[in-house]
């Protein structure tokens, strides 16, 4: 049933799910690295304002976090066809 | 003995601290003994039945819903709750029997058939029918709405019982939450009105945190890690959003202000679409964060049976007792992260904007 042209272009599917994968989990983890950072920065300045740098820091890295798992997600969906 | 002997001679202080330690540990233990142990308990199966050990197909096993509530495996004894089946079609009407009623040779009974990924097909094609059972998920659902209902109604009791009295008991250990959600999460965001979308707030946040934490029990249903229950989640939070939102809202989006025409034309629909991808960022960051904690302990535990060896336990069941431990954290989190955005978005369309802001922007 499955001859072996089929088979290689399936084994690039899940080489590109995979590789899509780290591509977004790079920038995911780039953007997350900064915001923490840049968090632990500002409460070394400012510690009394520690609350608030968090929920922000927290929100900011839910957005990005929404935007990778995205990503994420397409990736199973390519790896998950059949 | 050294230990000890600096137990007895240290000053007070540092005896109260050692006396915490020690007693976190030995509450520690034996949790993480029964939760090792039941994990692995949870797999064994896997090896006696095949020979070839599929970690993928054992994980989706353990993340899907099912028609049978599988607990564990103790040798060949199965610890299985079997569930009811309830369907519905036109022209039998309604059909209620066990799901024990499949466990034979051919997988089939009264003209229906449980295949492979625990889905009920009718034999004869043409016949259509619904499938209604409470399944896994739903016996989940159920058990956690019995349990919130425990713990808030007798909550909600106590503060009308001792009104303006320092908390007692359960009451106690939830006031310091409900008060961070009112006063972290819904007053920054919705101001005034916080008070109104309160019950809210405070539903979805115990909602979500109850069904993440049952989730991680070994044995428990994967119930905020099904795309279904997240859908409906958003979608609940979607129509408040748009429910309540008023004309500032709806004309930021179809008329930003202080724009030129140009960037309008760009950007109207992006602020539409935002209307959708929000809920649908919220209804995919709950399900994948939970999901991956999940898959993440599994195969853990699954190199055990990939490698053949009992001498990879050493490594991979702490890391897993670690992952779960970490999952317990991202169960409060994701909860919070849910509120929060909810409230933000639902702040975000209830705000009444003063109108010389616009010539500033914002």
């Amino acid at each position: 049933m499955f001859n072996s042209t089929f088979l290689v272009e399936l084994g690039y599917a899940f080489l590109g799910a995979g590789i899509g994968a780290g591509i977004a989990v790079l920038g995911a983890g780039i953007g997350i690295g900064k915001i923490g950072g840049s968090a632990v920065e500002s409460i070394a300045r400012q510690p009394s304002e520690s609350g608030k740098i968090q929920t922000a820091m927290i929100i900011a890295s839910a957005l990005i976090e929404g935007v990778a798992l995205f990503a994420v997600v397409v990736c199973l969906l390519i790896a998950i066809k059949q | 003995m050294k230990f000890i002997s600096y137990y007895v001679t240290c000053d007070p202080i540092q005896k109260r601290r050692f006396n915490n330690v020690n007693k976190l540990i030995s509450l520690l233990i034996p949790f993480l003994i029964l939760l090792g142990a039941s994990l692995k308990a949870n797999d064994v199966k896997e090896i006696s039945d095949s020979e070839d050990f599929d970690p993928g197909e054992m994980i989706m096993h353990h993340i899907s819903d099912s028609h049978d509530w599988h607990f564990a495996h103790i040798g060949e004894t199965h610890l299985t709750l079997p569930l009811p089946v309830i369907l519905y079609s036109k022209d039998r009407g309604l059909e209620i029997f066990s799901s024990s009623k499949f466990h034979n040779d051919t997988f089939e009974y009264n003209g229906y058939k449980l295949d492979a990924h625990d889905h009920i097909h009718s034999i004869d094609e043409s016949r259509s029918f619904y499938d209604l059972s409470i399944t896994k998920n739903v016996a989940s659902l159920l058990l956690s709405a019995v349990l919130l209902m425990i713990t808030f109604v007798s909550i909600g009791n106590t503060y009308k019982k001792n009104k303006l009295k320092s908390p007692r008991g359960i009451q106690s250990f939830f006031e310091p939450i409900i008060m961070y959600v009112r006063d972290d999460i819904a007053k920054p965001s919705l101001g005034s009105k916080a008070d109104f979308f309160l019950p809210y707030l405070l539903t979805i946040f115990f909602f979500i945190w109850f069904n993440n934490l049952l989730g991680l029990v070994p044995g428990g249903a994967n119930v905020t890690g099904n795309i279904a229950i997240t859908m409906t989640l958003a979608f609940i939070t979607f129509l408040i959003t748009n429910l309540y939102s008023n004309s500032y809202y709806w004309g930021h989006i179809l008329n930003p202000p202080g724009i030129p025409f140009a960037v309008k034309i760009l950007l109207v629909p992006v602020e539409l679409m935002g209307i959708f991808t929000k809920p649908f960022s919220l209804m995919i960051r709950l399900f994948a964060n939970i999901t991956a904690g999940h898959i993440i302990i599994l195969s853990l535990l699954a190199l055990i049976f990939i490698f053949k060896s009992a001498f990879i336990s050493i490594v991979s069941v702490p890391f897993a007792v670690f992952m779960n431990i970490l999952e317990l954290f991202v169960a409060i989190l994701q909860a919070y992260v849910f509120t929060l955005l909810s409230a933000m978005y639902i702040g975000s369309a209830i705000e009444v904007h003063n109108h010389a802001d616009h010539d500033f922007g914002h």
